[in-house]
């Protein structure tokens, strides 16, 4: 398990956090319940199955949204 | 083309506003209609597509957004042929969005700030002896690194060589200067303001001090409160009922007009939103002051507290105590004044530091046959004089007379809530001093802030003698006061209050030997911040020993609190009004419902930012509440 830490671009609408947090735990091998999508601070943070999807994945899934990743931190 | 759209979203809203004054002019002044409806539906299109694309991206991930709701209503405008509607709620739609995100971000503006403090590069030592700048990411444990006069420090870590002068406002909130030499910890993003430093890396990047507050922080904004996460809750089901709710309509009616309107009324923009904003300001405005309020659920505790607790030392008092009253019993003095004081210098008693304080410089003399009596004090032999230094009981057990006189000061200087030491020279009492803890500047002023801004009970328990403690507290004018208390005693204090008598209660400590305490109590205020564990534990931190923090907090979180709720009234006010409007009024329609929204979400928001000027006023009008 990894744990990722997403810096995206300002987040305005509380639903934007709704729309990320269905999108990133749809993804297989994201932790369903480690997901937080921290609204005021625009960052995501998750622990993710490096064996099973890359940091790229899920900054993708992320982008494909329409929302820009400005930098993302895995440990 | 997606990324395209979104990213033009300002340009988008500025051209569709322009059609839209070109079609109202053709028509009105020009009386051409084919004109003025081809720029409405232009200005309906483009100002639809990047809130349509937004609404299928939301659907795509199972989420019924505000923009499906706005999608749906544009396109049944459009059926009926309702271009004008169409347009006018599509740019109002992306307008509202526009000032929302300006004005969101000065809300967040002062949390902003505070990450902004956080360093970015450091200069690291390479084995060729050079120094090279690195980003501050890139820092490991056990480097060393050098800080230049004006820099900022990158790492918490421990200072090599060099010396200087660090203002550490940004951890402590205290902006005097520190000196710092050899030895001395520094903290990530703290400035030197003169000095160079070499310093070896200890901690770096989220685990440094600055790094935890800035989490801590970051997470204290979202996090959510009971009522939060039931509007979460709430909005998840109550945006696809809206959506339900326009079919039905639909469908029995037959009236497409009415129903689209019944979805731009549905949106819940306010009251999704109100409440985060309020949050988001408060704890800016606390992040600002040195204060850090760990969620909104902990500024709802805090803003209902009924008793406040405090542990005595450091808190109330300086902490540091010193010699309050000398009284000789001969005219000797002088040489035992010398005796004692070369004596003390042995001991590392906390006593013996106030008494060295007091007497100041002495000639030395040589000490001999030291030994300590345990819950006595010392005895030993200077210049052939037995000598005995300690308390009452030591000089029973030395077998020192006491005279009338002396059993009279004892007892008074005791009921004034001093610490004893006595000192006898071959069995004969000379000197008796009173020591004691001062009351910290400006404590009786903001405890009784405290008490207009309503809290009930002010308490303290300490682990000093009753005595002492009865003093301080008669001085200050608490509620109650118990003295000779451990630790453990305090949580079992603190768990009756809260259970038998039911009450909201708030431990004041510095989290040094009281973490069970900061945890049982409803609300844990850590003092003079900086110990990991007090920030970990504790639901507020005070940056600052500085008394006035503490009122400030609770002035700011009953304020927020009170924020939140007006936030929440405006927005469900506002749903109610425009549903009103719909039943009972012939003007309501689709733009003047999207109006009132993005207007309604303005206004909380405006609102929430008032948070950010909050200031304790110096004697507020009538208490908070």
């Amino acid at each position: 398990m990894k744990k990722a830490t997403i810096q995206l671009e300002t987040l305005t609408c509380p639903s934007c956090s709704q729309k990320i947090e269905g999108a990133t735990k749809a993804l297989d091998g994201v932790e369903k319940e480690s997901v937080k999508v921290l609204f005021n601070s625009s960052k995501v943070k998750l622990d993710f199955d490096e064996a099973k999807l890359t940091i790229e994945d899920i900054e993708k899934a992320i982008t494909d949204l329409g929302y820009e990743v400005k930098k993302s931190k895995v440990k | 083309m997606q990324r395209f759209i979104l990213g033009r979203k300002n340009h988008i809203t500025l051209i569709s506003a322009i059609l839209i004054v070109a079609g109202f002019v053709s028509d009105l002044l020009f009386k051409n209609e084919p004109i003025a409806a081809a720029a409405l539906i232009i200005a309906s299109i483009i100002g639809a597509a990047p809130i349509a694309l937004q609404a299928y991206q939301a659907l795509r991930v199972k989420v019924v957004s505000i923009d499906v709701l706005v999608t749906m209503a544009v396109i049944g405008a459009f059926i009926i042929k309702n271009f004008e509607e169409s347009a006018i709620v599509t740019f109002l739609f992306l307008f509202g969005a526009f000032l929302e995100q300006r004005t969101l971000n000065k809300t967040r503006s002062a949390i902003r700030e505070l990450t902004e403090m956080a360093p970015e590069s450091a200069l690291r030592l390479l084995p060729s002896g050079e120094f090279e700048e690195i980003d501050v990411e890139d820092v490991e444990v056990g480097d060393i690194l050098l800080v230049k006069t004006g820099g900022k420090i990158p790492v918490d870590g421990t200072v090599l060589s060099g010396e200087g002068s660090i203002n550490e406002a940004t951890i402590t909130g205290e902006s005097l200067p520190v000196s710092k030499e050899k030895g001395s910890t520094v903290f990530a993003g703290t400035i030197l303001d003169n000095g160079t430093l070499q310093i070896t890396a200890d901690r770096v990047g989220e685990d440094t001090t600055f790094g935890r507050i800035i989490e801590l922080v970051e997470e204290a904004q979202d996090s959510k409160s009971r009522a939060e996460r039931f509007i979460d809750r709430f909005s998840r089901y109550y945006t696809p009922a809206v959506l339900l709710i326009g079919l039905v309509v639909w469908l029995i009616t037959r009236d497409l007009e009415l129903a689209i309107t019944i979805l731009v009324l549905g949106c819940p923009g306010a009251l999704v939103i109100g409440v985060p904003v309020s949050n988001v300001a408060g704890i800016g405005n606390g992040a600002r002051n040195g204060i850090l309020l760990k969620g909104s659920e902990v500024i709802g505790d805090f803003s209902r507290l009924d008793t406040i607790v405090f542990d005595k030392t450091g808190t109330l008092t300086a902490g540091t105590p010193s010699v309050s009253e000398k009284v000789y019993y001969s005219d000797d003095t002088d040489v035992v004044l010398g005796y004692l004081a070369a004596i003390e210098r042995e001991s590392d008693h906390p006593l013996a530091k106030a008494v060295l304080e007091e007497i100041g410089d002495q000639p030395l003399f040589q000490v001999e046959n030291t030994e300590v009596v345990k819950g006595g004090g010392i005895t030993a032999t200077v210049e052939g004089h037995r000598v005995a230094v300690g308390n009452v009981a030591l000089m029973e057990g030395e077998g020192v007379p006491l005279s009338d006189r002396a059993k009279e000061d004892i007892s008074r200087l005791e009921t004034e809530g001093n610490s004893l030491v006595l000192v006898s020279l071959d069995g004969e009492l000379k000197i008796l001093l009173g020591i004691r803890d001062r009351i910290r500047p400006g404590v009786k002023e903001n405890l009784s802030r405290l008490r207009r801004l309503g809290v009930r009970n002010l308490v303290m328990l300490s682990g000093d003698n009753q005595g002492t403690v009865d003093l301080v507290s008669r001085e200050l004018g608490l509620t109650e006061a118990h003295g000779n208390m451990l630790p453990e005693d305090k949580a079992e204090y603190i768990k009756r209050l809260i259970h038998e008598k039911k009450q909201i209660v708030a431990f004041v400590g510095d989290g040094v030997n009281d973490s069970p305490s900061l945890a049982l109590a409803q609300i844990g205020i850590a003092m003079g911040g900086g110990t990991d564990v007090a920030i970990e534990t504790s639901d507020v931190v005070l940056m600052n020993s500085d008394f006035s923090r503490l009122p400030h907090a609770l002035g700011l979180a009953k304020t927020t609190a009170r924020n939140m709720r007006q936030n929440i009234f405006i927005a469900i006010g506002v749903v109610l009004f425009l549903l009103a409007g719909v039943f009972f009024s012939e003007w309501m329609n689709m733009s003047v419902g999207m109006l009132v929204h993005e207007a309604s979400i303005l206004v909380v928001i405006l609102n929430g930012m008032r948070l950010l000027r909050y200031k304790l006023r110096r004697k507020p009008a009538s208490p908070a509440q």
